[in-house]
């Protein structure tokens, strides 16, 4: 079998060693009549027949030309991220209880706390959690518990839809009450979230760059929430913010992201990588683990896993989170691919991409009855204006020769936004790859109109 | 273990001092020595109003949590402040350094033990 | 060892391992006022710096791959290398996720098939009527499973507010259970079972506001559960469904379907029994599988098959409880349990608990005499045992690690004095089982004599035994604090 080492005369004298004949009478415990009638009846396939299917499978999934982020990119990951990330020593390793044999991973997880930190300008940084989503909602519950008695979190609606749509999921039985407060053509009305912020609100959530790609400054919202004794919560662009103003110099009290542009795979879906980061005063709050720097008994630096009295397997159910794993090897891709990049590599990526989406923006605006969204300022990502439904144009685009898919419909998420396309650029993208968006794009648009003339005509 | 003879003992290991109509609230000897070495001591604030057998605060070791819960009734007037960057001093001095709030008692727990009888409360239970 | 922080060099750069500088800078498209005012402090390395670094890391840990891993309730079996070669295709790695929304799986069918076949494999194995693959781990998989719970009886129009746990859950449990809005009574255990008395006890307490139990089957001692039809019966007796922590699945595997239990929920853990690496914790995959009824309230979306075999999405039914996930689940981890469960098929995995209850009861009767075992009788995959009068387990299990291997779980279950669990799994031989006894035989017998010894273990380490209060107390959680 498989992965079974076991010979049968092993198998014998260890049958007999237990004191049974066979192997089913070890399972005596289970009730005859719950044994199963019915289990997987596929047979086992060789190791070539598995890898036959799988490559067959993956290939068909159709190469495309894409232009979507809607905050999963797809940024150059270096070479040297999977070798190093990939060591089995790593990849098959449990949780680091045992922190004498597990220094490898504690002391990599304290240095991801500290690039993490340093990205977000904060001071300080757990081990990660699941994804940007998840982050986002432990966030609101920090706000809660720290607020005591308010429950009310004001969330921009310019903040990812999949994460508030996790968020509602999140927090359907708990005593928190989600505001929306829509935005204003794809910025943020900034005015609206400060009237929102009253006596009972524990938090505010903003996005920078927002869903629409619009990048601001929101030391006024976070300056308004400390006023109203709430705090401040911002989701970022891990990758933008090594260029765009931190969450620090906000003001904000707690940063969250999602970090899968950091090195990891867009992978149809994740895994992904939560980052999170706080002020100090907050850290007794935070979800998950956390690494710290300690020393042996000789005077050796050492790291183990502490403030361990705040997690669910000390404090069951009064735990500031049901989070058990955190994203160890995605936390790991993301440091060496930050230690890999550097400074300057990050802000290079960062600058290419928003250049990049600029140019895109550019070209894409001469394409007739095509417009920006708003005049806001943006960075890897712009909303754009199209004559037709954005849905249309993106199916047809998808179905061109170079399968192009020119960015996200905002229709899907924001209701009267149906004309409105979200593009998104990395630096993987070249001038000739944007020249070919910008002619689908037009095509598109030209077909799209056409359809909808030959329908008028009925 | 340390049970001083002039202090009132709640069942969850609570001491309670009364100073005319204030009292003293720490935890005993006997409780910090089962929970180790602090590392936090998550206290109340001064105006807090406490409940008899109401959650007060916690106090965290390195593997365990545990809640406290209040001996007597009434306003905080005064926490020590120390703790926050020396929770050890409950360990070195529970009854002394080691008090946690300064209350102004409008009612204290009718089931306090005495020094004797909350002896033979952690008797029975660490068996 | 330095940090990778530490041994930065200002200036030094790894030229081309990103893209050329860009012509246009970031203050040619953006105002100051909203730029960062200094470039994030990441380290300053050449290429080879890097490598040295983690390489020399990677040489400070215990694993699988290196060392025998016996930790209890985790099942840390061998983690094949297919598994990690088909999940590193490209055609999967490059999918952008959001795509297969856009043309319903049109342009994705490769993946979109993987999901529908995991969904009907892990049907098929456990009994249950639907999956949700959204879940990214265990304890992620437990709220969902317990949100469905809570949603059913809403949509029932009840107040149920109240989830039954055994004292020997594990603590993910009661930490689920509260975030998705429940009060957690306690059931306590009779002679490591969870006890019906009790349970029924709880129901006639609380009655109606009972939403349901969680169960760990076989529990956290290793045992099975001999009440479970009788548990079932008085839950599904009010209409509160039964909840199972599929922790422990590896020594269930075709000997017992938890749907034809009566479950109405599980959660299983793809990286421990479907074989996807730890990663040092994590990322996992905690797929729920439910009963027919309740369906409808899975996370959407899910992966539906059309006659002509084509895959897409199915609607969200106005019942889900929305999203847990940004999209499908961790499709990589996903994706290796699914190659997993082709590798060794039914017959496999029917197998792979035989011999995880075989190794686990060897080991249980190799270690009768130097061990206080506190129940005498089969265990499942895993088993519980004291340390010998007078020494910690926590001792020996550091006498294990300066000898090379990683230690039992230790202090869990709370129930059982300086507990050890050891889990050895299927995939390890006769040859690590008794190498193992002879070791633990060998630092009992050293321990007895001079727990001095002991007491200083392990030796020989990166480090010894660390100071766990100093870093709670200090806080040094980052280079800057």
């Amino acid at each position: 079998m498989p992965y079974i080492p076991h010979t049968s005369e092993e198998r014998d004298a260890m049958l007999k060693a237990v004191g049974v004949s066979t192997l089913d009478e070890l399972f005596a415990d289970i009730a005859p009549d719950l044994r199963p009638k019915a289990f997987l009846p596929e047979e086992g396939m060789t190791e070539q027949e598995v890898r036959n299917k799988c490559e067959r499978l993956a290939g068909k999934n159709a190469q495309t030309l894409s232009f979507l982020g809607a905050g999963y990119y797809d940024h150059g990951i270096p070479s040297a991220v999977d070798a190093l990330s990939g060591q089995s020593a790593f990849v098959t390793a449990y949780t680091p209880y045992q922190a004498e044999c597990s220094q490898g991973t504690l002391q990599a997880i304290y240095e991801f706390q500290t690039a993490v930190a340093r990205l977000l300008d904060m001071d300080c940084a757990n081990a990660s959690l699941y994804d940007g989503g998840s982050a986002l909602f432990e966030a609101c519950t920090m706000c809660v518990r720290q607020a005591r008695n308010r429950k009310k979190v004001v969330v921009d609606e310019g903040v990812n839809p999949i994460w508030r749509k996790m968020l509602a999921t999140y927090s359907r039985n708990l005593p928190m009450e989600i505001v929306v407060v829509p935005h204003k053509n794809g910025a943020p009305d900034k005015e609206a979230l400060k009237a929102a912020i009253d006596a009972d609100t524990a938090g505010v959530v903003v996005q920078n760059p927002n869903f629409f790609g619009v990048v601001a400054d929101y030391a006024d919202i976070f300056e308004a929430a400390k006023n109203a004794k709430a705090l401040s919560v911002i989701a970022v662009n891990p990758v933008m913010q090594s260029v765009l103003k931190t969450p620090g110099a906000m003001g904000a009290d707690i940063a969250v992201a999602e970090g899968q542009s950091l090195g990891l795979p867009l992978n149809f879906g994740g895994p992904y990588l939560g980052l999170m980061a706080c002020k100090k005063a907050m850290v007794r709050q935070m979800p998950g683990r956390l690494v710290g720097r300690t020393q042996d008994k000789e005077g050796r630096t050492g790291y183990v896993l502490t403030l361990q009295a705040r997690e669910q397997h000390i404090r069951r159910a009064k735990a500031t989170s049901n989070i058990c794993s955190n994203q160890s090897l995605c936390a790991l891709r993301s440091l060496v691919h930050l230690s890999l990049l550097g400074p300057d590599g990050l802000v290079d990526v960062a600058e290419n991409s928003i250049a990049r989406a600029h140019e895109v923006a550019e070209r894409l605006a001469a394409i007739p009855g095509v417009q920006l969204l708003n005049d806001q300022p943006y960075a890897n990502e712009v909303a754009l204006l199209l004559p037709v439904s954005a849905s249309a144009a993106v199916s047809r685009c998808m179905n061109s020769a170079h399968h192009t898919v020119p960015g996200y419909p905002a229709g899907r998420a924001y209701q009267g936004m149906e004309n409105v396309l979200i593009v998104a650029c990395t630096e993987k993208q070249s001038s000739a790859s944007v020249e070919t968006l910008a002619r689908d794009l037009a095509r598109a648009i030209a077909d799209v109109r056409a359809d909808e003339a030959y329908k008028a005509r009925g | 273990m340390n049970t001083p003879a002039e202090l009132k003992y709640s069942k969850s290991h609570e001491w309670v001092r009364m100073e005319g109509d204030e009292a003293v609230v720490g935890i005993t000897d006997y409780a910090q020595d089962a929970l180790g070495d602090l590392t936090y001591a998550d206290t109340l604030q001064e105006g807090d109003e406490l409940t008899v057998d109401g959650e007060c605060g916690s106090l965290e070791s390195v593997k365990a949590a545990s809640d406290l819960f209040s001996p007597v009734a009434g306003k905080i007037t005064a926490v020590n402040g120390e703790l926050a960057d020396a929770p050890e001093l409950i360990n070195s001095d529970p009854y002394g350094k080691g008090w946690i709030y300064r209350v102004k008692v409008t009612e204290v727990s009718p089931e306090l033990l005495d020094a004797q009888a909350y002896d033979a409360h952690c008797a029975s239970e660490s068996h | 060892m330095q940090t990778i922080f530490e041994k930065s060099v200002p200036g030094r750069h790894c030229k081309g391992i990103g893209p050329k500088p860009s012509a246009k800078k970031a203050k040619d498209f953006l105002p100051a006022d909203l730029l960062r005012a200094e470039k994030p402090k990441m380290p300053e390395c050449s290429e080879l710096d890097v490598v040295r670094h983690f390489t020399q890391l990677a040489g400070r840990n215990y694993s699988v791959d290196a060392n025998f891993y016996p930790l209890g309730s985790c099942t840390m079996k061998y983690n094949a290398r297919i598994s990690e070669e088909v999940a590193a295709l490209a055609g999967f790695n490059r999918a952008h996720p959001m795509q297969a929304l856009l043309d319903n799986g049109k342009s994705s069918q490769g993946a979109m098939q993987c999901l529908y076949e995991l969904e009907r494999s892990l049907c098929a194995i456990t009994g249950m009527k639907g999956f949700t693959l959204q879940p990214m781990a265990g304890a992620n998989g437990e709220f969902t499973g317990v949100s469905v719970i809570a949603a059913y009886h809403r949509a029932k129009g009840r107040d149920r507010r109240i989830m039954l746990i055994p004292d020997a859950a594990h603590g993910t449990n009661p930490a689920s259970a509260a975030m998705a809005g429940f009060t957690v009574v306690n059931i306590e255990s009779r002679d490591g079972m969870v006890d019906p008395s009790a349970v029924k006890a709880a129901i006639d307490q609380y009655g109606d506001q009972v939403a349901g139990l969680m169960m760990t089957c076989p529990n956290t001692l290793g045992l099975m559960e001999l009440h479970l039809k009788e548990i079932v019966a008085l839950l599904h007796g009010i209409d509160a469904l039964l909840y199972y922590d599929g922790a422990n699945m590896n020594a269930i595997l075709g000997k017992m379907r938890v749907g034809d239990a009566g479950f109405d929920v599980v959660h299983l853990n793809l990286h421990k029994t479907f074989g996807t690496p730890h990663g040092g914790g994590g990322p996992g995959a905690g797929p729920v599988g439910v009963c027919e009824r309740l369906i409808p309230f899975l996370p959407s979306p899910r992966v539906g098959k059309a006659e002509d075999g084509s895959y897409y999405f199915l609607p969200e039914d106005e019942l889900s409880i929305g999203h847990i996930g940004p999209f499908y689940g961790s499709f990589g981890v996903l994706l290796k349990a699914l190659a997993y469960i082709w590798r060794l098929g039914g017959e496999g995995l029917e197998r792979v608990a035989e011999y995880a209850v075989l190794n686990a009861n060897y080991l249980r009767v190799q270690l009768k005499d130097v061990l206080d075992e506190p129940f005498d009788r089969l265990c499942m995959h895993e088993f519980v045992a004291s340390a010998p009068h007078g020494m910690h387990a926590l001792d020996i299990a550091k006498g294990l690690l300066e000898r090379g291997m990683h230690a039992p779980t230790m202090y869990f279950p709370l129930l059982v004095h300086e507990c050890l669990m050891p889990e050895p799994t299927e995939t390890e031989s006769k040859q690590t089982l008794d190498e193992f006894c002879e070791l633990l035989r060998e630092i009992i017998a050293h321990g007895k004599e001079d727990p001095a010894w002991l007491e200083e273990a392990p030796r020989g380490l990166p480090v010894s035994r660390l100071d766990e209060t100093q870093a709670a107390r200090q806080m040094k959680l980052t280079e800057d604090l």
